[in-house]
């Protein structure tokens, strides 16, 4: 370093030094004059959010109340599009529908959060399970609030669940073209009674686990299939093969049993009934709708098909 | 009378839901039987009065030309929507912090509950359990509830009806289904959860639960009655009277179907008419066991080695 500075080019650097200070002068001077007007240009932005990228990048249309808008809503949001964009101005009326249907899924979901987050606490062993238990009862912060929800909004779920079946059925919408969708409903409605009846034996109390041997013990009397039951002795059914050991995993209710109801509550019905229900709300749509309030027909109107 | 027993009954947490669920039901029945009898009104009126049948709009609601026929989901459904889920939503809060979910002590096999109930909604399959044997109560009468609802589209073949609340057009199938929802399915849950106490033994409401309570009851069977006393006699005779109840209550049927329900009686083929006839006599054959039994004391119809009845 100290050769270059003894080889006479001092007046090159010199010159670079001033190039430099007249670079940030200038640098200094831009920020001076252009950062306030961007800073204005900005705050007018934030005046209309809407028109941000972020914004736009999310929502795929303007917000604007405009027709074209409002079905877009629907249509372009993976959570709506479920729905029409419209639907008949009667469809909405609460003294028709009762909105048990919707109300059933609804409960669906807030079980399967709470259930989600009690299986943080819980593990399915008889060790543990009934201490788990009351430990969400008085220690965990809003644990008792918590088991609580999911118990109340499973009883909940299955009064909305017959609720709905009743509407249903009153008024006629089971008739053609919604059969099928009928019988997707009866599966909804025996898998929400078992996913209520699995659960009912996790507690490990013994409110549960009465109730489960009341239950399982009906299997050993399944004829053909239970020990106990018409034509089993015949086809060698005894306690340790017959279809109730196959629902307990032992002879009697015991860590097997939790374990199997567990994983039965948790994992394998809410899987079937998911997929039933994405049936389900499918061939709502495509079986055109919700069925009325319709028109009503007079006797004298209908065809009778030709024999 | 004891207060202090019903609402120990009434008040246990789990019973809370079926508690809610008679005023629940009340209402819903009340709000269809509304616009059942709205509809039916406009019915009648149309049919004699053809020149307005042509121009009326067909719902007991108003509507007025120039009203627009469909709306938009956003808002006036999903509003909907929204509100139903916030009302659910504080009804769940307010009840999960004033009740609290029931928790037993441990799990003991050796300490049998008294009474040991399933939970609310499967209490009508154990009020069954009284009449029938376990293999009828808790698996052929479940899987003829599911298989039964199944068929129900199959063989409901009148084409009114469908898509508002009615009762004129369709007597038959509504009568049919409220009498298993409500007579049998309602009422066995009420009768399983507020009728019976210790020992599944019959307590008005009202009625102190006594755990020491017996009862001396002989059942009897029915070939009994006829002095049948041998095994093969028992068999045949049994499989003779609940035969001829499907003959004999099937004929009985036959004759009034086709006479109140012609025009279904018409439609219906061979396949869907015995379906129906067999469901809707298994559905009569549960309150006429019952009958039987808390009549006559009756425990079995048909007695076989296998299995009885």
């Amino acid at each position: 370093m100290p050769e270059e500075n003894g080889n006479g080019n001092n007046g090159k650097r010199v010159g670079l030094l001033e190039r430099v200070k007249a670079g940030v002068k200038e640098d200094v001077q831009s920020l001076k004059t252009d950062m306030p007007v961007k800073a204005k240009e900005q705050i007018e932005g934030l005046k209309d959010p809407t028109k941000t990228q972020v914004y736009t990048s999310i929502f795929r249309h303007k917000h604007d109340d405009t027709p074209r808008n409002r079905a877009l809503g629907v249509l372009s949001n993976v959570f709506l599009h479920l729905h029409p964009a419209k639907i008949n101005r009667d469809a909405v009326r609460y003294s028709y529908t009762w909105g048990m249907g919707g109300i059933t899924f609804y409960l669906f979901i807030v079980l399967t959060l709470t259930g989600v987050m009690l299986m943080f606490y819980y593990h399915p062993s008889k060790v543990q399970a009934f201490r788990d238990v009351l430990y969400l009862e008085h220690d965990v912060p809003f644990g008792k609030l918590l088991r609580n929800m999911h118990r109340w909004a499973a009883h909940l779920m299955v009064i909305a669940v017959w609720l709905h079946m009743f509407r249903v059925f009153l008024t006629g919408s089971y008739k053609k073209p919604r059969e099928f969708n009928w019988n997707i409903g009866v599966l909804l409605l025996v898998f929400t009674l078992l996913l209520s009846f699995t659960g009912y034996l996790l507690p490990d109390d013994q409110l549960g686990f009465w109730a489960v041997t009341v239950g399982t013990n009906m299997a050993r009397a399944t004829p053909m299939l239970g020990h106990e039951g018409p034509f089993g002795a015949m086809l060698h059914m005894t306690p340790y093969n017959d279809v109730r050991f196959g629902l307990l995993g032992g002879s009697i209710v015991d860590a097997n049993a939790l374990l199997r109801s567990y994983i039965w509550h948790c994992i394998g019905i809410p899987i079937v009934a998911s997929v039933l229900m994405i049936v389900h709300f499918w061939r709502v749509r495509k079986d055109g709708g919700i069925s009325g309030p319709a028109p009503v027909m007079l006797a004298a109107e209908v065809r009778e098909p030709k024999k | 009378m004891d207060w202090r027993q019903l609402w120990d009954i009434c008040s246990a947490p789990d019973n809370v839901p079926i508690v809610g669920l008679i005023p629940l039901l009340i209402f819903y029945i009340y709000l269809a039987w509304k616009q059942a009898k709205a509809n039916d009104e406009l019915i009648g009126e149309l049919e004699t009065n053809p020149a307005m049948a042509k121009t009326h709009h067909r719902k007991s609601w108003p509507f007025r030309p120039g009203w627009q026929k469909e709306i938009h989901v956003w808002p006036f459904l999903l509003r909907v929507e929204f509100l139903a889920a916030m009302i659910v939503t504080i009804i769940l809060m307010v009840w999960s912090i004033t009740l609290n979910a029931p928790l037993e002590e441990p799990a003991n096999p050796n300490l049998t509950m008294n009474p040991a109930k399933a939970p609310w909604y499967f209490l009508g399959l154990q009020e069954m359990l009284v009449y029938f044997d376990p293999w009828i109560a808790g698996v052929v009468m479940p899987t003829l509830i599911i298989v039964g609802l199944m068929a129900i589209p199959y063989i409901d073949t009148n084409p009114l009806g469908s898509g508002y609340y009615t009762w004129k057009q369709r007597k038959f199938s509504i009568g049919t289904f409220l009498f298993g929802f409500i007579v049998l399915w309602i009422a066995m849950i009420i009768i399983g959860t507020f009728i019976r106490g210790p020992g599944w033994q019959w307590f008005w409401p009202g009625q102190t639960w006594d755990h020491n309570r017996l009862i001396y009851e002989v059942n009897r069977d029915l070939p009994d009655l006829f002095g049948i006393t041998s095994n093969l006699g028992k068999a045949i005779f049994g499989g003779i009277v609940v035969g001829g109840f499907y003959a004999i209550g099937g004929f009985i049927m036959h004759a009034l179907f086709r006479r109140y329900n012609p025009k279904d009686y018409k439609r219906m083929s061979l396949l869907q008419y015995s379906i129906m006839m067999f469901f809707v006599l298994s559905m009569v054959a549960l309150p006429a066991k019952m009958l039987l039994r808390l009549a006559w004391h009756i425990k079995y119809v048909w007695i076989t080695p296998w299995f009885n009845v």
